[in-house]
């Protein structure tokens, strides 16, 4: 107490400036692992010199289309799934924006997975934060296109019998030019990726392991953030250019993170038949 | 023939009707498309992406339709004019992002080409079942703008019309035609660009911290902001407040959803157009539009020889509905004669404005072709006793 009363206590957040700070407190429950996706992304877009006034961000429907509502730049809350084709339009409408589609697992990959694999092939220049809860968590906890086999949500009572999406693979084999992925835990490691993405002109993918324990947590072993960060912390390993095949998350398996794709190729726009683009 | 400066296509041509509306979408300013390809409408997708590169503008193929219109938004917000065509089956799925763009009020186009259904129904001939669902489609309640072409030449004027109203008003334009008038090919004149009346939506003229998205102006319409314009915009398809910002109460629901049915409702004579033939002695009217009220001049003409006293009313707005006309004309007319390639849907809008006043007499047809005159001309005789 004593060494904090003489610290000068500061009035503003350095990120204060990048969020609406008439929108706060957010809607997200207690251990929940999007405010620090959140923070890692405010904290790369200041770090990675693009001009902000030509960011947009673009998010679907679910807690993660929640983040749209509350960054102090261009943004947009659009509908379940078609985030990534609403940012293709604005992208092509304006190519100097820089445009940024931050939504969640059921949202980009099940709804709008169509959406997401074309987006890919084409190397839409865009940047995509895909948070990765395993479940749908806005409507109370159901079974999600990324949930592992044998977990527990309301819709797979009995456990579920599905096989997952692994997210990096599927973005790989659309074409991706850049794929990463850490968990909440890795905060300073997802920033980098992060701006990596930001910079990199073409399809960048970072998926981000988030604990839902409200939702997901509690129904598989993990009733609180911090059990679900103590998971990451031990069952993470750090595998950079790891085959994307070789990344599918299992039930309380092995999470392997880290940037798995980072190649260059023409984007929609580099191919466009137009003279002035 | 000219390609000039604004990219119109100046000069006289036999031109199909779905390349016409490409041309009266570039005339307009039109320069992104995004689209799947479907009968009868694909030709308007293929024109585009020939001439959309020549103007500067961007061609995109989606891979569905419910991507395409979300794509449409998506460059509206942009900055671009924006367009789609589709028909039916495209129409049923865009039926999700067209509320979004209700409700963001994005200004766009959406063009029908509409084909007989239910389903895959009959991908190459002709219909007019989409009617309701234009009107009706997304769901919540909400007004829309829709116009029908009988014509090529039509179909180009009207693409032009479409994309100006829905500047004016930030509103998508659905735009419904058939696919008779899509695949027909007749003369087209395309007017030099300096008779081409293009309507830009307003932009906000106060700086950023005093802006209001959503408040509107004395028409009902807000002037818009669209992204890299440094008023850091937050549009949603959530109930929001005139700051843009989801407000999920009854309150804010009431103020949003009468604005954006008010200005339509309020602004509905400025938005009808209506073409009118021998209406001033008529005990009969025809209501009809698209291919039919082409399909219609033969029995009216017909009837005329024959005594009777009918005239056309030919709805080139068929939403807004045009209530004050039709109770006008219930007035002074016997019945009304309506044809239309459905089982009878503008038919029953006619019974309702109308109500006692008037006789309607539904022409119903369920597509796959047009009318044979002879019916219609019968329902005119049967109306005129």
């Amino acid at each position: 107490m004593t060494q904090l009363a003489q610290r000068e206590i500061a009035e503003t957040h350095p990120r204060d400036v990048l969020l609406r700070q008439d929108r706060l407190p957010h809607i997200w429950c207690p251990g929940c692992g999007l405010g620090i996706a959140l923070n890692c992304f405010l904290g790369a877009l200041m770090k990675s010199g693009l001009d902000l006034k030509k960011v947009a961000v673009v998010s679907g429907i679910g807690c993660a289309g929640r983040v749209a509502g509350y960054i102090n730049l261009d943004s947009f809350h659009t509908t379940h799934g078609r985030a990534i084709p609403f940012a293709t339009g604005l992208k092509l409408a304006n190519p100097e924006l820089k445009v940024v589609v931050f939504s969640g697992d059921g949202d980009l990959i099940a709804i709008g997975g169509n959406h997401f694999i074309h987006a890919a092939r084409r190397n839409m220049d865009i940047t995509v934060i895909c948070v990765n809860n395993f479940n749908y968590g806005m409507t109370g906890g159901q079974l999600g296109p990324t949930t592992p086999t044998t977990a527990f949500t309301t819709t797979s009572p009995y456990g579920n019998r599905e096989h997952p999406f692994n997210i990096p693979y599927l973005a790989a084999g659309s074409g991706a030019v850049y794929v990463a992925r850490w968990t909440t835990l890795h905060v300073r490691r997802l920033e980098r990726s992060m701006i990596e993405a930001l910079q990199k002109k073409g399809f960048a993918l970072v998926e981000v392991i988030s604990p839902c324990p409200t939702l997901y947590g509690r129904r598989n072993k993990m009733p609180t953030g911090v059990e679900e960060m103590e998971y990451y912390r031990r069952k993470s390993v750090i595998r950079h250019g790891a085959d994307p095949r070789d990344v599918e998350i299992r039930y309380e398996g092995e999470i392997v993170v880290g940037k798995f794709v980072d190649v260059e190729k023409p984007t929609f726009i580099d191919l466009l038949p137009n003279d002035n683009r | 023939m000219s390609n000039n400066g604004k990219g119109v296509l100046t000069g006289e041509f036999f031109m199909e009707g779905d390349v016409a509306c490409a041309e009266g979408a570039i005339a307009a300013g039109c320069r992104f498309f995004a689209g799947y390809p479907i009968t009868p409408a694909t030709e308007i997708a293929e024109r585009m992406a020939r001439r959309l590169p020549q103007v500067g503008g961007v061609f995109i193929q989606m891979e569905d339709e419910m991507a395409s219109m979300a794509a449409v938004l998506g460059a509206s917000w942009g900055g671009a004019k924006s367009m789609t065509a589709t028909s039916g089956p495209g129409f049923s799925l865009m039926m999700e992002n067209l509320g979004l763009g209700i409700m963001t009020e994005t200004p766009c186009v959406l063009v029908n080409v509409q084909r007989g259904g239910p389903s895959t129904g009959l991908p190459t001939a002709v219909g007019q079942g989409d009617v309701m669902q234009a009107r009706w489609g997304s769901h919540g309640h909400y007004e829309i703008i829709a116009l029908s072409p009988s014509s090529p030449q039509e179909f180009f004027d009207l693409t032009i019309t479409a994309f100006n109203l829905s500047e004016t008003y930030r509103v998508p334009v659905v735009i419904l035609a058939d696919e008779a008038v899509g695949h027909m090919t007749e003369r087209v004149v395309i007017p030099p660009p300096e008779q081409v009346h293009t309507v830009d939506r307003r932009k906000p003229t106060v700086p950023p911290d005093e802006y209001l998205p959503y408040k509107a102006e004395g028409d009902g319409v807000p002037p818009m902001a669209v992204a890299g314009d440094g008023y850091h915009i937050h549009v949603t398809g959530l109930t929001h407040d005139e700051r843009g910002y989801p407000a999920m109460n009854a309150e804010a629901q009431d103020r949003l959803i009468r604005r954006l049915v008010a200005k339509i409702r309020d602004n509905a004579d400025d938005i009808i157009i209506l073409t009118e033939r021998d209406l001033d002695d008529a005990e009969v009217v025809v209501i009809a539009y698209g291919i039919t009220a082409r399909v219609s001049m033969l029995p009216i003409e017909m009837a005329r020889r024959e005594g009777i006293r009918v005239g056309l009313l030919k709805l080139v707005t068929v939403w807004p509905f045009p209530e004050k006309r039709l109770i006008e004309l219930a007035g002074q007319v016997k019945a009304f004669v309506v044809p239309e390639l459905n089982m009878g849907q503008i038919a029953l809008e006619v019974q309702r404005v109308v109500g006692s006043r008037a006789r309607t007499i539904p022409v119903p047809h369920p597509g796959g072709t047009v009318h044979d005159p002879k019916v219609i001309l019968e329902a005119i005789r049967s109306a005129a006793q």
